[in-house]
């Protein structure tokens, strides 16, 4: 399987392990990141997050934001 | 207390240890007078940049979008926001930073707010319009077939989904519909839909796999 075409794949029939709900995802989104920007274990500590960011477009672009925002200079919040 | 910019204690490598702030914003949240007032406005002031920030973020994608309709949403996102925050106090544990906390349901709003006022008036194509093709830059034609047939068997595959499981997945995946806006215009919840979404996906790999055929994440 290409690769291309196996991410095509897996964007329409979503990933295989288990995963959070969007409330679940929802209610430690800000743990998650913050365990990230710190370089800490983040995927060891929510396991199942990665594969609900893989799964849904919606809760990724909030996951993409809030990371974005804790890494933006403060000028960039006029 | 003055609202220190989120960001700034993560890079301090302050983040994911208890919150320093917590009592402070919970008691001056918490406690009616003169203080809640202040500390409601100050975090009001947070969610309005937040919100702001993030329709930024999201503009690229619908050029169309006005200024003024979209610093109108950035005031609806905050106050959504803020009413929200104030309903769950008691949820906030203090894992994360409170700022952080709070700016994750600005950021929820607005990128809902501006992606339902993008499709606002337009059609949800709920019908197979458009199926993906396999990469014609496949590595080697056998690749490119076993694609392809993996794609005409998942076609055949969503016609067998129930009605409600095809509608939804059609709509997200086929059609790129954001789910906020599918939600909205189906009169259930994001949270709904996705569970709509993840049981007609776990149907489909497991006739996929009944075929033979499987995705290369099941493969590894």
């Amino acid at each position: 399987m290409p690769d291309d075409s196996g991410r095509m794949i897996e964007e329409l029939v979503g990933p295989t392990d288990p995963e959070l709900s969007c409330d679940e995802c929802f209610d430690v989104l800000d743990i998650y990141v913050e365990l990230e920007l710190a370089s800490r274990a983040a995927d060891a500590e929510l396991p199942l997050m990665r594969a609900h960011l893989r799964g849904c477009s919606a809760c990724r672009a909030d996951y993409d934001s809030l990371r974005a925002l804790l890494l933006a200079d403060p000028g960039e919040l006029a | 207390m003055t609202t220190e910019w989120p960001g700034a204690s993560v890079a301090a490598g302050l983040a994911g240890t208890p919150d320093a702030a917590f009592d402070g914003w919970v008691a001056r949240l918490s406690c009616p007078g003169a203080e809640r007032d202040a500390a409601v406005t100050e975090l009001h002031g947070l969610l309005l940049r937040t919100a702001r920030f993030e329709i930024r973020r999201r503009r690229e994608a619908f050029p169309h979008l006005v200024g003024a309709d979209l610093d109108d949403l950035a005031w609806q996102s905050a106050a959504d926001a803020l009413m929200s925050i104030l309903r769950r106090l008691g949820d906030f544990r203090g894992e994360s930073r409170f700022t952080t906390w709070a700016c994750k349901f600005a950021i929820v709003e607005a990128g809902t707010k501006v992606r339902r006022h993008a499709w606002q008036g337009r059609e949800i194509p709920v019908t197979s319009s458009f199926w993906p093709v396999a990469a014609d830059g496949a590595p080697s034609p056998h690749q490119q077939a076993e694609a392809r047939e993996l794609l005409s068997a998942l076609q055949e595959e969503v016609e067998r989904l129930t009605d409600r499981q095809r509608q939804v997945f059609v709509a997200i995946t086929l059609n790129a519909v954001p789910i906020d806006v599918l939600a909205e215009r189906l009169n259930t919840t994001r949270g709904a839909l996705y569970k709509t979404l993840y049981d007609a996906r776990r149907k489909l790999r497991a006739a996929l796999a009944a075929r033979g055929l499987g995705t290369d994440s099941e493969r590894r």
